[in-house]
């Protein structure tokens, strides 16, 4: 296929499509809307055979989609923010029933202060919730990791939903060049949705049992942690045979300029375009500096990336999220990964930034390695870096004096 | 919607049984009955979409006390699990994937916690969509699983865990009962109908009348629960016929809208009698009697079949207020 210009909205829902799934569960929610509008109208002009549900809350939305999934139907669904924490109780249920269900998220940061643009609170508030987590740089990786996702979810070794998570406005509504694969093709690489125990009037079932015991919940959900751990290598093998139709290679997370580099910043989503922007600049400035992107969050990637940033001289976590009185989300799960080796970087750098979608430039991208680099050998926690330009600063300053707020 | 019936005494409910006996639900509880019976009118092929409540404790593995599909949703959201369910049978029949022979009905079952107040959007979502479903409400006014606080369905003078009888608070619970049947009828299902499980034909009846209409079929069974309404299990059925007799559960239906009542007690039971059966009304009676709150509850079981008897032409001879 020739190369498009779509946004991250529009190569979610063509994925959709492509994967032929059966069922779209929907409600709409700032900046996710586009991918259901896209997906009824298909639907209503006859050129996607898929049945489209509009209902009365993201709640609702997932509790129809994972009873979907039950019934035996390839389902997808989408939403944002807000969106995914009203649905998160039926996001455990539905990991729970082991239904296979892929779920487009399109990061915004969370209420309160309502705003629009993305953090990746959302998505990781999703984290331990039995969904596995892909995570999309760019419209083409969107498009080609809901594929890859319904591949991993679906496999018997597996059979957990899958969350493919797209940034608010970067993506969602940035047109990028965007290469479609081939439904004969998809078609091939993505055979229909064989449901091991559907729902049927001659082989009754029971999902959802309640389990009055927790030496049987914790079986259950030791179950699910082993799947999702299977989960990574499900993903590799079905990552070649997608290279092999489709051209494009995915692993568990991306290494840029890794192969000399001391200094390493660790990122995800559409801002680590910026740090590989940041990554060049220091280069020039003859700093070894490189990059690891985590594509897969769950299962999270330890051994990748213990493997990418052991011997480096130091590195720093970027996390486009924060949970108070802690920091970032990420940064505890990359020093988890390293903490067993003996050559692990003497220093790891926390950041946090780009709440609610605060631009970055690759300015202060250059200051998180330039910092990395200034910490002192041996400090046993550097300060963490939360980043906020000087002007952003006064802006923010005076908005509050417009508020009244003195001094 | 059909008129004709194959149900005109007791003898002629269905011998087959569905759900096996010695399930672990309390004795002499309501909802259990009443989703046997409903599942004897619907025969085998069904599936089961539950909110949490009673009922979700039945179904505990590795045992399941049914020979027909269960589904446990979540509290809020059990009608958007039957959402679900019946739109993939559907999508994969229409796309020849699926044998019809495989279809089955969708049939929500849930207590008054779920139905009154917190499933209450999810339910009335699935009604504006036209959802072509069962949903059995197994009502016993409080929410039961978890000890009995009260819900929007606790009627006025009940006491309950979360609405106790106190020298404050005299009368227990002095909020109005939501009245379920009006707001499903104001969303304009096709059938509504109230049931009690001491009047077998007339619930016999109504769930295969139910069963010719193509879209939401929602029923509200009066569930009797020995635990916690404070009476002996044996006398489950007896409460329930109480409850009919005086007027203060009617047993009625909703036609496209119009409603009928489908059962007239020949002469109304004073409510007293109903009242003194159960614990969670015995603060009405002792340590001293309260006239008030009994003269209030008995007044709006005889206004409410004032209005029904001009609206329908019914005769009613009414207790003494």
């Amino acid at each position: 296929m020739k190369p498009e210009l779509m946004t991250g909205n529009r190569a979610a829902a063509s994925a959709a499509r492509l994967a032929r799934v059966d069922y779209v569960p929907a409600y709409p929610i700032t900046p996710q809307t586009e991918i259901i509008e896209t997906i009824a109208y298909w639907v209503r002009e006859g050129t996607m055979d898929s049945k489209f549900v509009q209902l009365e809350s993201e709640h609702s939305m997932m509790t129809a989609a994972g009873a979907a999934s039950l019934a035996g139907a390839r389902v997808f669904t989408a939403t944002s923010s807000q969106g995914l924490l009203y649905a998160m109780e039926m996001l455990y249920n539905v990991s729970g029933w082991r239904a296979p269900m892929v779920l487009a998220n399109v990061s915004r940061a969370l209420a309160a202060p309502i705003v629009l643009e993305p953090d990746h609170n959302d998505v990781l508030a999703a984290r331990d919730s039995g969904f596995l987590q892909f995570h999309s740089e760019t419209c083409q990786e969107v498009a080609d990791l809901v594929l890859l996702a319904y591949r991993v979810a679906e496999d018997r070794r597996v059979m957990l939903p899958a969350i493919v998570n797209l940034d608010g406005f970067y993506l969602s509504f940035t047109r990028e060049k965007v290469v479609l694969p081939e439904q004969a093709e998809v078609d091939v690489f993505l055979p229909p949705y064989d449901p091991p125990h559907p729902i049927r009037a001659t082989s009754p079932v029971a999902k959802g049992s309640a389990v009055m015991e927790g030496h049987l919940y914790s079986y259950f959900r030791y179950n699910m942690h082993a799947a999702a751990l299977r989960a990574k290598e499900v993903f590799n093998e079905a990552a070649r045979d997608y290279q092999g139709h489709f051209g494009r290679a995915y692993g568990p997370v991306d290494g840029y300029r890794l192969e000399d580099a001391d200094y390493v910043l660790t990122m995800s989503n559409s801002f680590t375009t910026l740090g590989r922007q940041a990554v060049n600049r220091m280069r020039e400035q003859g700093v070894k500096a490189g990059l690891l992107k985590l594509r897969m969050v769950r299962p999270f990637p330890s051994e990748e990336v213990a493997a990418l940033l052991r011997g480096r001289k130091a590195a720093a976590v970027f996390d486009q999220n924060l949970s108070p009185g802690m920091g970032g989300v990420f940064y505890p799960e990359v020093a988890a990964s390293l903490y067993h080796l003996k050559d692990r970087p003497e220093t790891l750098l926390p950041v946090v930034g780009g709440l609610g979608g605060k631009q970055l430039t690759a300015d202060e991208m250059c200051k998180v390695f330039e910092t990395m680099r200034a910490v002192g050998k041996g400090a046993a926690k550097p300060d963490p870096m939360f980043l906020m330009r000087a002007d952003e600063l006064a802006r923010a300053k005076k908005a509050l004096a417009t508020a009244g707020v003195q001094g | 919607m059909s008129t004709t019936t194959k149900f005109r005494t007791l003898k002629d409910m269905p011998k087959e049984d569905y759900i096996a006996p010695g399930n672990t639900l309390c004795a002499g509880c309501g909802g259990a009955l009443a989703m046997r019976i409903f599942h004897k009118v619907l025969g085998p092929n069904l599936a089961w979409v539950n909110a949490a409540g009673c009922m979700t404790i039945a179904t505990s593995y590795p045992l399941a006390p049914l020979k027909s599909n269960w589904l446990y949703t979540a509290f809020a959201s059990a009608p958007a699990g039957a959402q679900g369910l019946r739109d993939g049978l559907d999508v994969l029949m229409a796309k020849g994937k699926l044998r019809r022979s495989e279809d089955l009905k969708v049939v929500v079952v849930t207590g008054d916690g779920a139905a009154y107040d917190i499933g209450f959007q999810s339910t009335a979502g699935a009604i504006q969509r036209g959802l072509d479903f069962y949903y059995l409400c197994y009502d016993n006014e409080a929410y039961g699983n978890t000890g009995f606080q009260m819900s929007s369905s606790t009627p006025y003078g009940s006491s309950s865990k979360t609405t106790p009888a106190t020298a404050a608070f005299p009368y227990g619970n002095t909020d109005t009962k939501k009245d379920l049947f009006e707001a499903w009828r104001a969303l304009k299902a096709p059938y509504i109908a109230t049931l009690s499980n001491s009047h077998g034909v007339d619930f016999l009846r109504k769930v295969e009348k139910g069963g010719t209409a193509k879209g939401p079929k929602l029923y509200i069974d009066f569930a009797a629960c020995p635990t916690g309404w404070g009476f002996d299990p044996k006398q489950s059925i007896e409460v329930e016929k109480l409850a009919v007799q005086t007027g203060a559960w009617p047993l009625k239906e909703a036609v496209d809208g119009v409603v009928k009542h489908t059962y007239v007690p020949g002469a109304f039971s004073p409510v007293r009698n109903y009242l003194r059966t159960q614990e969670r009304y015995e603060h009405l009676f002792k340590p001293v009697e309260r006239p008030e709150a009994i003269a209030t509850i008995q007044k709006s079981v005889n206004d409410y079949w004032a209005k029904a008897a001009a609206e329908e032409g019914l005769k009613v001879r009414l207790a003494e207020g």
